[in-house]
Order: C-alpha cells, then structure tokens, then sequence
C-alpha cells in the first residue's frame, strides 16, 4: 500500500521534472524543484513508514525547513541580480 | 522498483543539467537532483548521508554557485550569450518578459542545433567516443557483477572490522552510535584532517567571494 503510494508520488515528481528541464522560464523551473522538495518530504514521511522507523518524519521535517533555502536564494538572485 | 525510477530520475536530472545552455537554469537542476539523491540515500538506510546531501548539496552548493554566477556571467561564453546577458542588466524590471523572450530563443537555438547536428550527420569522431564509453561502462558493469548482495550480511566489508566495531565500540569509547565512535574517534586523527581540509576551503571560498568594499 505504502510502495504503491510512494510509486505515484515518484511520478509525480517525474512530471514535476519534465517542467523543470522544459522550463521555459526561471519562475517554472524555480517552482518545480520546489515542488520537488515537496514530493520529497513526502515521499521521506512514507520511506518512514515502510520501514517501520517513524523518526524519519523529523528528517522530513527538516527536508521541508531547507528546501526553502535554495529557492530563495534563486528568487533573490534574480530580483537584486546577486546575493548581498 | 522505486529506487530505479529515482535512480533513472537522477541520470535524466544529470543529462539536463549538463546539455542546459543557462546556468542559472543547471543550478537549478541540480538542487532537484540533490534532493532526488536524498531521498536515495534515505532508502539506503544512510539518513546521515541524506542529511548532508540534501543540506549541503541542495542548499548551500546552489547558494554558494549563485555567489559565483552573480559574480561572473550567464550562459556559455560566446558573443551572443554576453550582448543578451548585458541586455538582461538593463532590463531587470522587466524579467518577465525576458524570461519569455529567452525561452523563445532557447527554442530557436534548439531547433537550429538540431538542424546543424542533422545536416553533419554522425561524425566518425563521435561514433569512436560513444564505442569508447560503452566499452568503457561494460567493463565497470562487468567488475560489479561479483559484488556481494546489497547489505548481505556476509560480505566481506562486513566480516572483516565491523563485528569489532559493533562489539567493543560502546567499551572502548562510550558513544552509542558505532558510525561516531568510528568517526570521531577510531578515526579521531582523519576526521581533524578532513575538518580541517574543509575549513581551509571555507576560507579560501570567503576569500574569493568576498566584494571588495573599498572599490
């Protein structure tokens, strides 16, 4: 049940992906890998569960934390043309 | 099953970013490939690994190459990525429609690679590097195939020091976790020397990234 959950959230992410390397824009690629991000701290939650090991989703917690890093640091790149 | 669509994932996220003209759009890709490699590792029961994957890789290696990128230039350096980068500085407010216009030009440049790859045809040149690489991959798959199971137990990584290390790690050093009492003190003197390593490199990258107030 949770493979079969975990296999759809993969393809997700795969389609995710499709528009991440298509772009055409920044914006689109910025918001697929963040969306990404997303898949991956789900698909973290379920691995937990899979494994029976439930501290995984305190690794999820601090995947979704940093996975803002990145895109803000993009978004400002892109708004200032640097990051100071 | 699901690890080798991540895996497959990863190799396409790979391929992208290295065919992609934009840098900006390659750093971008390879933030959603550290997070992918992540997850890899995760499964691989090696949460400290993911960890620092998904810390260092997607987050401070894409900050840390935007520094560099604001620093230097977009693209690929030929005459006409540098006129449309200065483009680019004088029109900041209107990002949008350049963002458009790039894509535009993306397409257009695609198609007109495609053109020039179909009009050379396969060149000699190309067929002999893909025969190479091949050859090359079926020897490395060929010297994996007598690699033990993935986590068996008895493979020989596994009988040689771990059954010391599960037994005597706790009495010898009093940490719980045998991955830190390997690290942090089995390999006490190597850890230093890599902190070391790595703080150098830190200093060397402030140096380098630092701007110089007094110009």
């Amino acid at each position: 049940m949770f493979d079969a959950a975990a296999a759809v959230i993969v393809l997700a992410a795969i389609l995710v992906l499709y528009r991440a390397i298509k772009g055409p824009r920044i914006y689109d690629r910025v918001l697929a890998v963040n969306v990404i991000g997303t898949k991956t701290v789900v698909l973290l939650a379920l691995t937990g569960f899979i494994y029976e090991r439930p501290q995984f989703l305190d690794i999820a917690l601090v995947y979704a934390l940093m996975n803002f890093i990145a895109t803000i640091a993009f978004l400002k790149y892109r708004e200032t043309g640097g990051l100071d | 099953m699901i690890d080798f669509i991540l895996l497959f994932f990863l190799v396409v996220c790979a391929i992208a970013a290295v065919r992609m003209k934009d840098l900006l759009s390659a750093i971008i890709i390879l933030g959603a490939y550290s997070l992918v490699m992540a997850v890899v590792w995760t499964r691989m029961n090696a949460v400290d690994v993911a960890f620092t994957e998904a810390s260092v890789g997607a987050g401070i290696t894409s900050v840390l190459l935007l520094a560099a990128l604001s620093r230097t230039q977009r693209g690929e350096d030929d005459r006409r990525r540098r006129t449309e980068d200065r483009r680019h500085d004088a029109e900041d407010t209107r990002q949008d429609m350049e963002d458009r216009r790039r894509g535009a030009e993306e397409r257009r440049r695609k198609t007109e690679f495609s053109t020039r790859t179909k009009k050379t045809g396969i060149s000699a040149h190309s067929l002999l590097s893909l025969i190479v690489v091949i050859v090359t991959g079926a020897v490395l798959v060929y010297g994996t195939i007598d690699m033990p199971d993935y986590g068996d137990p008895d493979a020989p990584a596994n009988l040689h020091v771990a059954p010391r290390y599960i037994e005597r790690s706790y009495k010898d050093t009093g940490a719980e976790n045998f991955v830190t009492a390997v690290l942090a003190s089995y390999r006490g003197y190597d850890t230093l020397g890599e902190t070391t390593v790595i703080f150098t490199a830190g200093i060397c990258v402030i140096l380098l990234l630092r701007r110089k107030r007094e110009q």
